[in-house]
């Protein structure tokens, strides 16, 4: 049920559909055709240019998250297990 | 910083710091997506320590076709598929749906209310170190099958063939899930901080 396929051939797209189709534009999926369509509405509409540049900015703020420290517990633990593993080995 | 394979290979000789430098290098992530697999932290940390034990006795026969990270999750999502998954109890519903709710937008299909600003926002909470515990929260509320593929593309910055790889989905399925996490975590910035003073 992708978006892209019920596209009408040569119509311009609106932003309803324009904004169904991010994710496949940043990631390359796209047919040439259809990104062609994509570029040309973005083009003329600065609130879907908009929500590309939140899309991006969600990207880019969910890699910016670090992982936590593990506790030192959890670390004791995983320790004993390969302690216990190295004793296996011998 | 040593390799994955340096590591590995230290490791296997009974080398502790080796291991230790490996739990530190990706513990929390493998957590991370246990807990989206499980119903509760506490099972997640068995399924990671089950995870560590078979990377330990199975490290011998890891070849180095991929990467360990993606040999070490894959190891991770079937423990965690095999021991009583939330994920079957998930609706498949909680995967569709629009990108932006469809009310925002007008009979002929274009913006009826416009996407707000909120990036400058976003970056200056960023800056002033007040925004990860949001956007990791943000993260952990999507849908599971969301969160599984926004986590390990977006935080972990793994590519869409290894993400695919490690939770055994299509190409087409992995996109169509990414879509809606990516979708649905804009929309949760959009509406905190949205004309935010």
């Amino acid at each position: 049920m992708r978006l892209a396929l019920r596209l009408p051939r040569r119509r311009e797209i609106v932003c309803q559909q324009a904004v169904e189709l991010v994710t496949d534009y940043l990631e390359g999926a796209l047919s040439r055709s259809a990104r062609r369509r994509f570029e040309a509405h973005l083009a003329g509409c600065p609130h879907c240019t908009e929500y590309l540049a939140q899309m991006r900015e969600t990207i880019s703020l969910a890699g910016r998250v670090t992982p936590g420290d593990l506790s030192p517990r959890a670390q004791d633990d995983l320790i004993d297990l390969y302690r216990r593993w190295i004793s296996e080995q011998q | 910083m040593e390799s994955d394979a340096d590591l590995i290979r230290q490791m296997r000789a009974g080398d502790e710091r080796a291991f230790v430098s490996l739990v530190e290098r990706y513990n929390d992530s493998m957590l991370r997506l246990a807990a989206s697999f499980v119903p509760s932290r506490a099972v997640a940390e068995e399924v990671v320590q089950d995870t560590w034990l078979a990377v330990l006795r199975g490290a011998a026969a890891f070849e180095g076709r991929s990467s360990l990270r993606t040999w070490m999750f894959r190891i991770l999502v079937n423990r965690a598929r095999t021991t009583g998954s939330r994920e079957q109890r998930s609706i498949p519903v909680a995967d569709a749906g629009p990108a932006v709710d469809a009310s925002r937008f007008g009979p002929d299909g274009r913006w009826a209310s416009p996407p707000e600003h909120w990036i400058e926002e976003a970056e200056e909470r960023m800056a002033a170190g007040r925004l990860a515990g949001r956007i990791r929260s943000a993260i952990g509320d999507l849908p599971d099958r969301q969160r599984q593929v926004v986590t390990l593309r977006d935080v972990e910055g793994m590519s869409s063939e290894e993400v695919c790889e490690v939770l055994a989905i299509s190409e087409a399925n992995q996109r169509v899930l990414l879509h809606r996490g990516r979708s649905r975590l804009r929309q949760v910035f959009e509406t905190d901080f949205r004309g935010a003073p």
